[in-house]
């Protein structure tokens, strides 16, 4: 995983900063000079040999350095240090620490939300197999997953915030400040978010219920003359639900990487939206940060998830 | 509705232990109906073992399921009666079926290998099975689950019991069905291909396990194989089974001296057997079983049978054989003549015993 972790870095830094573009032009306005943009490009130290500006960078991460170390006002910036974004004369740690909380509680909200619905409605659908309540919510999954979610966003603002004017126009709140601001900004949001997870959970849970109840161990536990329920719950599902943990948590982990389309449609300030923005802005240090940081989270879910696997199945050995 | 049940309460009297009559078992599906049981009447005395024996899709397991009650009653339509020690099963509300599944009648699986369930350590679903039935305290319910898994010859037991499925033999695992299937001492015990999946040397083992602890319980066994080559050591009656329908039913000596039906015939001609000529050929039978859907009208086995041209008037076409007596005990579902039968029967074990034809 250290290893990965490694890699990873090397790319990302690599990718962004030797693209074609010059980032100290981008530094300064209209009125520009060549001897400013050269001033500037070394007060970045952009003037350095990649290799160095990288060797800097991750010891950056590590115990924190110095931007324009010979400028009147240097800028210090403490570990973990993954840059310092120019453009917005702030580090990007802090930009990211603001961003972060916006996005976590948009994730966890919204993967409570489709994993409830989805795996509840997807066993529901299995054991009504063929049936209306079978047909309806696989007709609502096949609704749900063809809707791209800035149409079902824009709609829903447009109905329930302009229109009947059930919630008020979204505003970031933090939950500790004002919880009501904080439900009334996020549900929209969460619910957009949900649908289309929710609609592919619906539809993974029903198929792997439907295939556990064929094995020849659920049978088992009907011959034992055990009750449906229990034959159901803690035979069929224990063993059909397992797998979605793995993808549950790799869902999850992606979303904490910053959900754009939803961000963006109701105006959240997280880390989507501040990716986004980066990237109009042409910010290197933030968008290198904001890659770094969401890669690892998937990483580190990856290795969680593997992890929970071999808590759940007592097949699979850590070695 | 008074005299009903007196008629059945007195009928229970002089009823065989398990009997089952003109049992039927069809699954409705978007091609038709697949008649997968059609009119199958056995009778087996208490302590006895019956074999039935078939090829794939002779309805040899969907028959053992029925008897159980593990046919899924939405999927299929089920007609008949099973009487087990004076107790009609067919039509019995689903909980009644489920207090005696697992206690009064258990069932060992063909494939140990997807039978057990891969979470759960072995000890806690006997326990489970125990628990089903009986309310009997956790470390008494686990005291008796040690002892059956030392009845069926589980070595190092008290390591064992909290081992995972996957953590065992495959041999070792259908020990540990067989425990689980015995642990409510059942009246009944059907074993559906309990040694399909294993290991010659292991087939051996288990079937004598499954007799021993028979003996030892006084258990009657249906077992259901499609090997004729295993009943001979293990089973009092033979039931031959094709195409839904018993076609042969005899107590196993006799059938292996005097098989008539020429589908047993086929099934006894085509193991293999040490003591035949190395440079013999296995005798096949000729093409595959019949469709579930489109049964043939008349005998069932026409269309693969040799003999059939020799009953006058096409009747193994047209005519729908009936199970009828040769001997007192012995069964045959077919239109040769008896005598005519009892030739070819003669000529094909001359053959197979590797004289001249």
């Amino acid at each position: 995983m250290f290893l990965l972790l490694f890699l990873l870095s090397i790319t990302v830094f690599f990718l962004f900063n030797l693209l074609p573009g010059d980032p100290a032009r981008l530094t300064c306005g209209k009125a520009c000079t060549p001897a400013i943009i050269e001033a500037n490009r070394h007060r970045l130290g952009l003037d350095e040999p990649p290799l160095t500006q990288y060797v800097k960078f991750v010891s950056g991460i590590f115990v924190g350095r110095t931007f324009s170390p010979d400028s009147p006002e240097p800028i210090k910036c403490d570990a973990p240090c993954l840059g310092y974004s120019f453009n917005r004369h702030e580090q990007v740690m802090s930009l990211i620490a603001r961003a972060a909380p916006v996005t976590f509680w948009l994730a966890i909200g919204a993967f409570l939300l489709w994993i409830f619905a989805g795996i509840s409605l997807g066993i529901l659908a299995a054991l009504r197999r063929g049936r209306w309540p079978d047909r309806l919510i696989m007709g609502i999954s096949m609704v749900g997953y063809s809707l791209p979610s800035f149409f079902i966003g824009l709609v829903l603002i447009f109905f329930v915030i302009i229109k009947w004017q059930f919630l008020p126009f979204p505003a970031y709140v933090s939950p500790f400040e004002n919880p009501v601001q904080f439900f009334q900004t996020m549900l929209l949001p969460w619910i957009v978010l949900a649908t289309l997870n929710a609609a592919f959970y619906m539809r993974l849970t029903r198929n792997q219920v439907l295939e556990v109840l064929g094995d020849d161990y659920v049978r088992t536990a009907r011959a034992k003359g055990l009750p449906e329920r229990v034959v159901v719950v803690k035979h069929a599902l224990r063993a059909g639900l397992t797998p979605i943990v793995t993808a549950a948590g790799l869902d999850l982990a992606y979303l904490l990487g910053g959900a754009i389309i939803s961000e963006n449609i109701f105006s959240l300030p997280g880390l989507g939206s501040l990716a986004v923005g980066s990237i109009t802005d042409s910010d290197l240090p933030l968008i290198t940060g904001i890659t770094m940081l969401t890669s690892t989270i998937i990483i580190v879910a990856n290795l969680v998830v593997d992890l929970l696997y071999a808590v759940v199945d007592p097949r699979v050995r850590i070695s | 509705m008074i005299e009903e049940r007196l008629t059945r309460a007195s009928g229970s009297l002089d009823r065989p232990f398990l009997s089952v009559t003109d049992l039927s078992v069809a699954f409705p599906t978007e091609d038709g109906l697949v008649q997968a049981v059609d009119g199958v009447s056995l009778a087996v005395e208490k302590g006895r073992t019956l074999a039935i024996v078939g090829e794939s899709g002779s309805g040899k397991s969907v028959t053992a399921q029925a008897i159980m009650g593990l046919v899924n009653k939405k999927a299929a339509k089920v007609s008949g009666e099973i009487w087990l020690d004076g107790q009609e099963l067919v039509g019995l509300p689903q909980a009644e079926i489920q207090a005696l599944m697992g206690s009064e009648i258990a069932m060992i699986f063909q494939d140990p290998m997807s039978s057990l369930h891969p979470f759960y350590r072995i000890g806690d679903q006997i326990v489970e099975a125990i628990r089903a039935h009986r309310s009997i305290g956790a470390a008494a319910a686990r005291r008796e689950t040690i002892e059956m898994l030392r009845r069926v010859g589980i070595p190092a037991v008290e390591r064992r019991v909290d081992a995972y499925p996957h953590q065992l033999s495959g041999g070792m695992r259908q020990r540990v069905m067989i425990a689980m299937a015995l642990i409510n001492s059942p009246k009944l015990l059907i074993a559906d291909e309990p040694t399909t999946a294993l290991d010659v040397t292991v087939q051996a083992q288990i079937l004598e396990l499954i007799s021993s602890l028979q003996q030892e319980f006084g258990t009657t066994v249906i077992l259901i194989t499609h090997d004729l080559g295993i009943v001979a050591d293990v089973a009092d009656d033979v039931a031959v089974m094709y195409g839904g329908r018993i076609v042969e039913v005899a107590p196993t000596g006799v059938l292996y001296a005097r098989p008539e039906m020429p589908y047993t015939l086929g099934l006894l001609s085509s193991i293999p057997r040490m003591d035949r000529a190395l440079l013999d050929r296995l005798e096949p039978i000729r093409g595959n079983p019949p469709s579930p859907i489109h049964l043939p009208k008349g005998c069932v086995f026409q269309p693969r049978c040799n003999y059939s041209d020799r009953v006058p008037g096409q009747a193994c076409l047209t005519v729908r054989p009936d199970l009828l007596p040769s001997a007192p005990d012995h069964f045959v579902r077919c239109h040769l003549r008896v005598d005519e039968r009892e030739q070819i029967s003669r000529d094909t074990l001359r053959v197979l015993a590797g004289g001249a034809p």
